[in-house]
C-alpha cells in the first residue's frame, strides 16, 4: 500500500460542481406536479397582493372612491366610474375584485409576520428547554402542554378581546397563540439531536457549548420547523380570517378576507352569493395551497420516508 | 521515553435505577510518546468507558469516581470543565468509529475543520483553510480543496474517516483516542486507514489509544496491548509477547476465535458463556464462570501480577504454544 491510494468512490464523486443539501432538496421537491402547482398559486396569490394598488380599479380603503350607489352589484356589472365589477361589489359598494386584492395582503402580512415572529420565539425556547434539562425544561414544556390543551382560537380570542384591534394586535395575539407549537417541535427534533455522536465529536474537539447549539444543533432541527412553519402560517392566516370574520380582528375600514365573508354573510340566503363565496375562495386557495406545500415539505424533508 | 498519559486504579461507576455499575473499576496503564496502544476487548468490557473517562465527558448517572489520570503531568480526572475544553480537540483527539454519524451533516467538511481550529487558537481563516487543506492531503486524500467543499453525504465511508482523523491530527495533539476506527469500513478500507494513521503517529510522535475488539488489527499497528474484561485490564504487554504467548486464559480465547488460514476447516474456538452481567459480576475472578482453566484459587479476586515482563491479572496463566496471528 502506498500513500497514493485512491478510493474508487472519488472518481464517481469528482465532478466539480458541489451539490448541496438546498439543492437536492429543491430537485426532490418539484418532482411533485401537485406541490409545484400549490407553490405557483400561492406565489400567483402573493404576486397580486403586493401589486394590488398598481392591478386594481379601486382601493377599497379610500372612501372617496367607494360608492354606495355601487352596492351589491352582480358580479360583471359596470361601476359607476366605469370599470367592470368583475367579481360583483359588496354591501358598501367596494369592487370585492379589489377588496379581495387589498384583503390579501392584510392576511399575507399577518399570516407571515405572526409565523415568523412565532417561529423565532418558540425555537429559542425550545432550544432552551433542550440543552437546559431539569427543571427549566420541566418548566417550560409544562406551559406549552398548558396552552396546547386549549384550542388556539380560543387563546387567539381572549388576546384579541384582551387587546383590541389592529394589524399588530391580532399579530401579537397570533404569536400568543402559536409559539408554543414551535417550542415543543424545536425541543423535540433537539433532544434527538443532541443525543447525536456528531455533537459528542464536537464535544470531543473542544467546540463552545453554544456553537454547539446554535451552528451543529440548530440547522439540524430547520427541515420540522420548516414543516410546522408553513402549516403554522396557514392556520395563523385563517385564524385571522376567523377572528375578522366573528368581529373582534380587523376593522370594517380595512377589511381583510375575514371581514369581506361577514359582510356578505347576511346576504347569502338572497341570492347574492358573490359577497361572501368569491373571498372565501380566494382565503381557501391560500391556505389549502400552504397546506400542499407544507405536506410536501415534510415528505421531502422526513428522511424515514426517503425513497 | 516519555509518558504523555498515566492512568492508574481509573474507576468510573454508572449510578443507574438497577444499581451501580462498574463499567470501567481499577484501570491502569501508561502510554508514551509515539507510542500505539491497543485496548481490546468484547462489547461492554469498558474500553469505551475509558476512553470517555480521559476526556472527561462522562454524563450523568456516570462518572469518575477513583483514581487518577495524568495527562503530561498534570492530572486531569474530574478537572474542572475549562481546563479540560482547552485539551480536548487539542491536545488529546478522538477519532469515533462511524464516520457516517460523527460529522455534521449539514456542514461542509471545510466549516467543521476550520471550527476545530478556530476553538483553540487565535489564527485567521485563511491559516486555518491552509492547514486544514494540509491535513487532508497527509491523509491521502487527492485534491483537498475540493473536498473541503463537500458536505459528509458527498463522501465515502473510508474518505469521511480520513477527514475525521484529519481533523483529530490538526492540532497536532499529544494523544488520540481512536474508538473503533475502522469497524465500520470495508477491510481494504480498514487496511488504509490503519495504514494513514501509523504513518501519522511515526511522523507526529502522538501517542495513540486504539480501542478495537478486533486482535487481528491491534496486532499489525499496536506497540503494545491490554486487554479488558468486566472494566477491568486483564493481561498487558508487548504486542509480541501478548499475541504470540498469551497467558490470559481469556486472551488465549480471544487468539482462538480469531479465523486464520491455518486452521481453516476447523471448526473456530468459541469462549464459553457470554459477557457477565455488569450489575451482577460474579464473586472472585470476573472470567471465572467462561474459564477452562477455573480452579478453587479462583474464587478470589486475583490481583495484578507481573508475569513475564507484562501484568497480569490471573491464578493460573496459560503455557500454550506459540499461536498463529
Amino acid at each position: 500500500m502506498t500513500d497514493t491510494v485512491t478510493d474508487h468512490s472519488l472518481t464517481t464523486a469528482k465532478s466539480p460542481k458541489v451539490e448541496t443539501p438546498f439543492q437536492r432538496f429543491r430537485a426532490e421537491f418539484f418532482e411533485s406536479r401537485i406541490a409545484t402547482a400549490a407553490l405557483g398559486i400561492f406565489l400567483i396569490i402573493v404576486l397580486l397582493a403586493i401589486l394590488a394598488p398598481w392591478i386594481t380599479p379601486q382601493n377599497p380603503y379610500d372612501l372617496g372612491q367607494v360608492s354606495v350607489m355601487d352596492g351589491r352589484l352582480p358580479p360583471g356589472s359596470e361601476a359607476f366610474d366605469g370599470y367592470t365589477m368583475w367579481l360583483g361589489s359588496d354591501g358598501s359598494g367596494r369592487d370585492l375584485y379589489s377588496a379581495i386584492l387589498y384583503g390579501l395582503r392584510i392576511s399575507l402580512t399577518v399570516g407571515l409576520a405572526s409565523g415568523v415572529i412565532a417561529l423565532l420565539i418558540g425555537m429559542a425556547i425550545g432550544l432552551v428547554a433542550a440543552y437546559a434539562g431539569g427543571r427549566t425544561e420541566a418548566f417550560i414544556m409544562r406551559i406549552v402542554d398548558l396552552q396546547l390543551s386549549f384550542p388556539a382560537s380560543l387563546v387567539a380570542l381572549m388576546m384579541v378581546a384582551a387587546l383590541g384591534k389592529g394589524v399588530d394586535k391580532i399579530i401579537l395575539a397570533l404569536v400568543i397563540a402559536q409559539w408554543a407549537y414551535y417550542a415543543r417541535t424545536v425541543r423535540a427534533t433537539a433532544l434527538v439531536e443532541r443525543g447525536k455522536e456528531y455533537v459528542e465529536a464536537a464535544q470531543c474537539l473542544g467546540i463552545s457549548r453554544s456553537r454547539i447549539v446554535f451552528r451543529h444543533i440548530l440547522p439540524n432541527c430547520m427541515a420540522p420547523l420548516i414543516v410546522v412553519g408553513t402549516v403554522q402560517t396557514a392556520s395563523a392566516i385563517s385564524l385571522e380570517a376567523t377572528l375578522s370574520f366573528l368581529g373582534v380582528g380587523l376593522p370594517q375600514t380595512e377589511p381583510s378576507i375575514g371581514v369581506l365573508i361577514a359582510n356578505g354573510f347576511e346576504y347569502m340566503l338572497s341570492g347574492r352569493y358573490w359577497i361572501s363565496v368569491f373571498p372565501g375562495v380566494a382565503l381557501l386557495m391560500t391556505v389549502v395551497s400552504i397546506n400542499l406545500v407544507g405536506d410536501h415539505l415534510r415528505d421531502v424533508l422526513n428522511p424515514r420516508l426517503k425513497r | 521515553m516519555t509518558e504523555v498519559l498515566e492512568v492508574s486504579g481509573l474507576k468510573t461507576h454508572f449510578f443507574t435505577h438497577a444499581g451501580v455499575v462498574k463499567a470501567v473499576d481499577g484501570v491502569d496503564f501508561t502510554v508514551s510518546k509515539g507510542e500505539v496502544m491497543g485496548l481490546v476487548g468484547e462489547s461492554g468490557s469498558g474500553k469505551s468507558i475509558t476512553g470517555f473517562s480521559i476526556l472527561g465527558l462522562i454524563e450523568p448517572p456516570g462518572r469518575i469516581v477513583d483514581g487518577s489520570i495524568r495527562f503530561n503531568g498534570d492530572e486531569i480526572a474530574n478537572a474542572p470543565e475549562e481546563r479540560l475544553k482547552t485539551l480536548r480537540g487539542n491536545r488529546i483527539s478522538m477519532i469515533f468509529q462511524d464516520p457516517m454519524m460523527t460529522l455534521n451533516p449539514v456542514l461542509r467538511v471545510d466549516t467543521q475543520m476550520i471550527e476545530a481550529i478556530l476553538a483553540h487558537e487565535n489564527v485567521s481563516r485563511q491559516t486555518a483553510w491552509e492547514r486544514s487543506r494540509d491535513a487532508l492531503g497527509l491523509v491521502g486524500i487527492p485534491s483537498p480543496e475540493e473536498r473541503l467543499q463537500a458536505y459528509p453525504h458527498q463522501l465515502s465511508g473510508g474518505m469521511r474517516q480520513r477527514v475525521a482523523i484529519a481533523t483529530a491530527f490538526l492540532n497536532q495533539p499529544d494523544l488520540i483516542i481512536a474508538d473503533e476506527p475502522t469497524t465500520a469500513l470495508d477491510v481494504t478500507i480498514q487496511a488504509q486507514i490503519i495504514h494513514e494513521a501509523q504513518k501519522l503517529t511515526k511522523r507526529t510522535g502522538t501517542a495513540m489509544i486504539w480501542i478495537t475488539h478486533d486482535l487481528a488489527v491491534v496486532a499489525g499497528l499496536a506497540d503494545r496491548i491490554s486487554v479488558m474484561y468486566a472494566g477491568r485490564i486483564v493481561e498487558q504487554g508487548g504486542i509480541d509477547d501478548v499475541i504470540d504467548r498469551p497467558l490470559h486464559p481469556y486472551t488465549v480465547g480471544l487468539l482462538g476465535s480469531v479465523p486464520t488460514a491455518n486452521r481453516r476447516g476447523q471448526r473456530l474456538f468459541q469462549i464459553e458463556g457470554m459477557t457477565p452481567n455488569m450489575l451482577a459480576l460474579p464473586e472472585g475472578c470476573a472470567f471465572g464462570p467462561r474459564c477452562q482453566a477455573l480452579t478453587a484459587a479462583c474464587s478470589k479476586r486475583p490481583p495484578i501480577k507481573d508475569v513475564d515482563g507484562r501484568s497480569l491479572r490471573c491464578f493460573n496463566p496459560q503455557r500454550t504454544k506459540e499461536t498463529t496471528l
